[in-house]
């Protein structure tokens, strides 16, 4: 078994395995928790709940003008490799045969190159996280292993799919291989780290939104 | 036999311009410089008749059906002005005895100057029973007849990396050439047939510099495998697009659009089959309509199913997701049932 069997064999269905599972356990290890029993009447005027949750999920996708002009860098590049991210993941035809050979679903391609333009864009907002993660005192302060390991495990996808891509420092198969394992760490770290974000951030926008809401308050 | 081939060419007819002309398409095939081309006609003049011993073991004699009916005229029919091919069971007319004895005859005579040409994996489980040739394993045949010679080509993908025989779960111990020989370069040539240029190439390399040509990780000539299907496809304008053919038989097929998405593994195929084709150029079975199956590779048969897309996993996960699946909610039911039992306890204690 060369590298890349074992990549594409036991490596992707192990990771798939933590993933799945490891995503789910935190999912409902979250949701089934006791919630704190709010008796007091809602705010006259305020939204249904599920309204609430909605509303504050869709306005904390923009910051408060307040704070808009000092996150105005991170806003924008974070919105540019999220953005570059679904790009490459969703619009490369590799990709999506991956994903229907796991889901069944399946949707057009975009160009290859277009996505690798798109990938070389997102590399590019990465590397400035990170620099911004290592010279912003407070933000360099409030970084731990687990900051830097979840920045890692998704900037090294990117490169080595790009690299793939591009044929640029070794063969094919090998960096086909690298990218592929690179995918399966991805996965395996999903679920313990930040980047669990991607499926509870809604939930707990949510939940905001129903407390705050209940009490009239706008967030 | 000791005769040297420029003479022997002559005597057949065969100008020192059509020796020139054949040498110039064999330095290009090789990716030589041009000026070797002379240099390899020279090379090619002054040698001697070169002795092969061709052996068949766990092989369907495609290999042997591509070498000799590449197309007609055939250049690599030239080839066989070049060797004399002592021993081989599908060409030769002598047959049980007299054919081994030929075989035998031909070691003795041009003892540790003879190239052997494998074809076929060698069966090595229970002793080596599944395949026997002359009352001998292929193995003991194989041992014998490398012994005192010079260099052994292993031609296609059985013999280079155990092909067919060799797949899951290899009921026969089938194993690769290069697992039994020691001590004597082998070079591989696989394919499922091999190019008939890359066997004519390789042979003309050996005759004309008495050097093996260069080659790569797993043996393979450089010049013939050096790059990859992928890479010198005429349909990868068609990936770079996003364009693919979703059938066999659909519009996207029809224009010509990639078949990557129909388990095509010219992304990790390396082999000469986009540029130099088969029957005379004419085609390639991409330019067929069917994706590459990556038969110049290791291991071609076991990566997946020859119609599953390079980028999708070579195994069915879905049991495995599932059993992941309800053990995650299982745990996280728990989790959450054991915080709950938790503030509870700590309600009554308060």
């Amino acid at each position: 078994m060369d590298l890349l069997d074992f990549a594409r064999g036991p490596a992707l269905t192990f990771a798939l395995a933590i993933f799945v599972g490891g995503t789910l356990w935190r999912l409902f290890g979250v949701l089934l928790l006791p919630r704190l029993r709010d008796l007091s009447l809602p705010r006259e005027g305020a939204p249904a709940p599920l309204a609430g949750a909605l509303r504050t999920i869709a306005r904390r996708m923009w910051p408060r003008r307040e704070f808009a002009q000092a996150t105005l860098f991170i806003t924008l590049n974070s919105y540019v490799f999220h953005i570059g991210l679904a790009v490459v993941v969703f619009g490369l035809a590799p990709h999506i045969l991956f994903i229907r050979q796991l889901t069944g679903l399946s949707w057009p391609a975009l160009p290859s190159n277009l996505v690798f333009g798109a990938g070389v864009i997102t590399l590019f907002a990465l590397v400035a996280v990170l620099a911004r993660r290592l010279l912003h005192p407070v933000v360099r302060l409030l970084s731990g292993v687990g900051d830097y390991l979840s920045w890692l495990l998704t900037a090294l996808p990117v490169a080595t799919g790009l690299l793939a891509s591009g044929h640029l420092g070794a063969r094919y198969e090998t960096l086909l291989a690298l990218h592929v394992l690179s995918i399966a760490a991805f996965l395996v770290w999903f679920p313990f780290g930040k980047l669990m974000h991607a499926v509870l951030f809604a939930f707990s926008r949510g939940a905001t939104g129903i407390r705050f809401s209940h009490r009239g308050v706008n967030v | 036999m000791t005769e040297l081939l420029g003479a022997s060419l002559r005597e057949r007819g065969i100008s020192r311009r059509a020796l020139l002309q054949y040498a110039t398409y064999m330095a290009s095939l090789l990716a030589l410089p041009p000026s070797a081309a002379a240099a390899m006609a020279d090379g090619l003049a002054k040698a001697r008749r070169q002795a092969v011993i061709w052996l068949s073991f766990q092989e369907c004699t495609g290999c042997t059906e591509s070498l000799t009916r590449s197309f007609s005229p055939s250049l690599e029919d030239l080839i066989f002005d070049f060797i004399s091919l002592d021993y081989h069971h599908t060409l030769q007319s002598a047959s049980g005895e007299a054919a081994e004895a030929a075989r035998r005859q031909s070691m003795q005579d041009n003892k540790g100057k003879y190239v052997v040409v494998v074809d076929g994996s060698v069966p090595i489980g229970d002793g080596g029973v599944y395949s026997m040739i002359a009352g001998q394993t292929n193995a003991a045949m194989l041992a014998e007849t490398v012994e005192h010679a010079a260099a052994v080509l292993a031609v296609g993908t059985c013999a280079a990396f155990g092909g067919l025989p060799e797949a899951d779960p290899n009921p026969t111990g089938a194993v690769a050439i290069s697992k039994l020989v020691s001590g004597k370069p082998v070079i591989n040539i696989p394919g499922c047939p091999p190019m008939p240029q890359a066997m004519a190439g390789t042979i003309a390399h050996i005759l004309s510099f008495g050097t093996l040509p260069e080659l790569d990780a797993l043996g393979r000539p450089r010049a013939f495998f050096g790059e990859s299907i992928h890479d010198r496809c005429y349909r990868r304008p068609f990936y770079e697009r996003g364009l693919f053919a979703k059938s066999f038989d659909d519009e996207g097929a029809r224009q010509g659009w990639c078949l990557f998405e129909l388990g095509c593994k010219g992304p990790v195929t390396y082999n000469a089959c986009a540029t130099q084709k088969w029957n005379g150029g004419v085609s390639f079975p991409i330019q067929s309509g069917h994706g590459c199956i990556g038969c110049s590779e290791p291991h071609f048969w076991d990566r997946g199913g020859l119609y599953k897309p390079l980028s999708a996993g070579t195994t069915d996960v879905r049991k495995v997701i599932g059993i992941a699946a309800v053990a995650g909610t299982a745990l996280g039911a728990a989790s959450a049932a054991l915080a709950r039992q938790r503030a509870a306890t700590n309600a009554k204690e308060s």
